[in-house]
């Protein structure tokens, strides 16, 4: 074996980009070819949507609330506690809100994803579908990435929606910003294309935490010692690729929608 | 009706490895329409593995698997997908889903095949859980039946969609006496009155004498026999007379 395959890590790393995209690949091509369950994905919907919202909007609300004082302290040494909102908008729009949900959900869903299916698959649950002629991408894959990318865009408004609201709470009644100046000075400087940047990383991120949740639950072997593995390898991993791949997205984004000036 | 004569499946030279070590070496078997055949040989000595090479659920480094004269070995998950219409399999413990009810499991297949009329649905369930004697079982989960329960209903969930041939993987192993013998019968009723075609993987000999037309002795990777019961218990080959009369040859 040759370089760069001669690396462990290089390999290990390279089988399991595979592993992922062809997963991905099969997923997709299921989708496209209408092989939809739309009771499991309204199931799916109702389990990794309607169930995180709690963790979303709780992490939503402290996040915006200690952010705006944060941001408040050090812009009040400068005499621009008006530009708070602003800075904390765009931030949560462009980074904080898809960053954080996508995470919080990785942590929820990724996690029960991968722990069910690896105990389907070591229980041979997933062979007595295919036994029965069904095909498992199909059955348990699709719903969950459909149900993913139709909630996570939804998540990723709700939590920024509670962040901007502990904001603007925290600024105006705490930290007795002017509210009229706080509100003027953040919808200038909010656009649409913010709102469409943090979509489309919601978007991304729930394909990310789908596939590898589900990716770990199908790989899962050694029993419940296994599925312990495959249940963290799943947080770890969907967690790290979101940080990673949302640099990679910031990039690529801010050429399509540049962040913007205020519109004066 | 007779069931047409022929071999149902046909397999040659199949050879298949795990983590270096050959499981299967070259075995070569007809299963013949419409009968039982068990398949014996030591725990751990690659019958269940056989058995999943059948229905395609593992792929062989090398030979052929042809059930009803169509090559499988090579068919990818979607080209398999009308071959595992004909053939079920009883998977050892059973792998109900555990998140549905014993209903939602039996009736799966049914529902999976694009029946919609709940009525026929109940009325077929009904029967297939009658067949394995677990009427009125339906509210359960799996995690509340006992091992010999999840094995029957999971036996209904198989029959159920009606195939021609039923895979069973140790379907009488960690059973008491009277449900193994409950087992036992289902599979001779099915084979005699359904024609279907069963193949059995067992280490159980008053299983293999209650329900076998054909038994086969897998030894070393390879089929070290062949033949009806008769021969079998006729058989004056010394690993053939140690499985039969159970004897390891270890010194106490």
């Amino acid at each position: 074996m040759k370089f760069p395959y001669s690396f462990p890590l290089t390999r290990a790393f390279s089988l399991y980009m595979g592993q992922a995209s062809l997963l991905a690949w099969e997923t997709f091509t299921s989708i496209l070819a209408g092989r939809i369950r739309w009771r499991l994905i309204l199931r799916q919907i109702v389990e990794i949507g309607f169930g995180s919202q709690a963790v979303v909007i709780v992490t939503g609300i402290f996040t915006g609330a200690v952010f705006t004082a944060q941001i408040f302290f050090q812009f009040n040494t400068l005499n621009m506690s008006t530009a708070v909102g602003p800075v904390v908008s765009v931030a949560l729009f462009r980074e904080l809100g898809p960053v954080l949900t996508g995470l919080m959900v990785a942590g929820r869903v990724g996690a029960a994803m991968s722990a069910e299916i690896g105990t389907m698959k070591v229980t041979e649950q997933i062979d007595a579908l295919r036994a029965l002629a069904v095909n498992p991408i199909d059955y348990l894959v699709v719903p969950r990435a459909v149900a993913m990318m139709i909630s996570m865009p939804l998540l990723v408004g709700e939590c920024i929606f509670f962040a901007l609201s502990a904001s603007y709470f925290v600024a105006t009644r705490i930290l007795n910003v002017n509210s009229v100046f706080f509100l003027h000075h953040m919808e200038s400087y909010t656009h649409s294309k913010d709102m469409v940047m943090a979509l489309t990383k919601g978007f991304v991120f729930a394909i990310i935490v789908a596939i590898v949740g589900c990716l770990q639950g199908l790989t899962t072997r050694n029993g419940a010692v296994g599925v312990g593995r495959s249940t963290t390898d799943a947080v770890v991993i969907s967690s790290l690729t979101i940080l990673m791949v949302n640099f990679f997205l910031t990039m690529a984004l801010n050429i399509v929608f540049p962040a913007g000036q205020a519109r004066y | 009706m007779n069931p047409p004569d022929g071999n149902l499946i046909e397999v040659r030279g199949l050879r298949q490895t795990f983590g270096g070590q050959e499981i299967l070496r070259g075995v070569d078997l007809d299963i013949p329409r419409g009968k039982t055949l068990v398949l014996l040989g030591q725990s751990g000595g690659g019958k269940s593995v056989f058995l999943r090479h059948l229905i395609g659920l593992l792929k062989p480094i090398a030979g052929s698997i042809r059930v009803e004269g169509e090559e499988i070995a090579g068919l990818d998950e979607r080209e398999l997908e009308p071959v595992r219409r004909k053939i079920g399999m009883l998977f050892q413990d059973g792998a109900l889903f555990d998140s549905m009810t014993v209903f939602e499991n039996v009736s799966f297949p049914l529902r999976e095949r694009g029946l919609r009329d709940e009525k026929v649905i109940r009325r077929k369930v009904a029967e297939a859980l009658e067949l394995v004697a677990l009427s009125g079982q339906e509210a359960k989960m799996p995690s509340n039946l006992s091992g010999g329960m999840r094995k029957r209903a999971a036996l209904a969930r198989v029959i159920i969609s009606e195939p021609s041939c039923i895979l069973y993987d140790e379907p009488t192993a960690g059973l008491d006496p009277i449900v193994s013998d409950t087992i036992n019968r289902l599979i001779r009723r099915l084979q005699s009155h359904l024609h279907v075609t069963s193949i059995v993987v067992t280490h159980d000999m008053i299983s293999t004498n209650h329900i076998a037309d054909r038994v086969a002795l897998l030894r070393s990777g390879k089929i070290h026999f062949e033949g009806t019961l008769a021969e079998l218990h006729g058989s004056q080959d010394p690993l053939v007379r140690d499985f039969i009369e159970g004897r390891s040859h270890e010194i106490d």
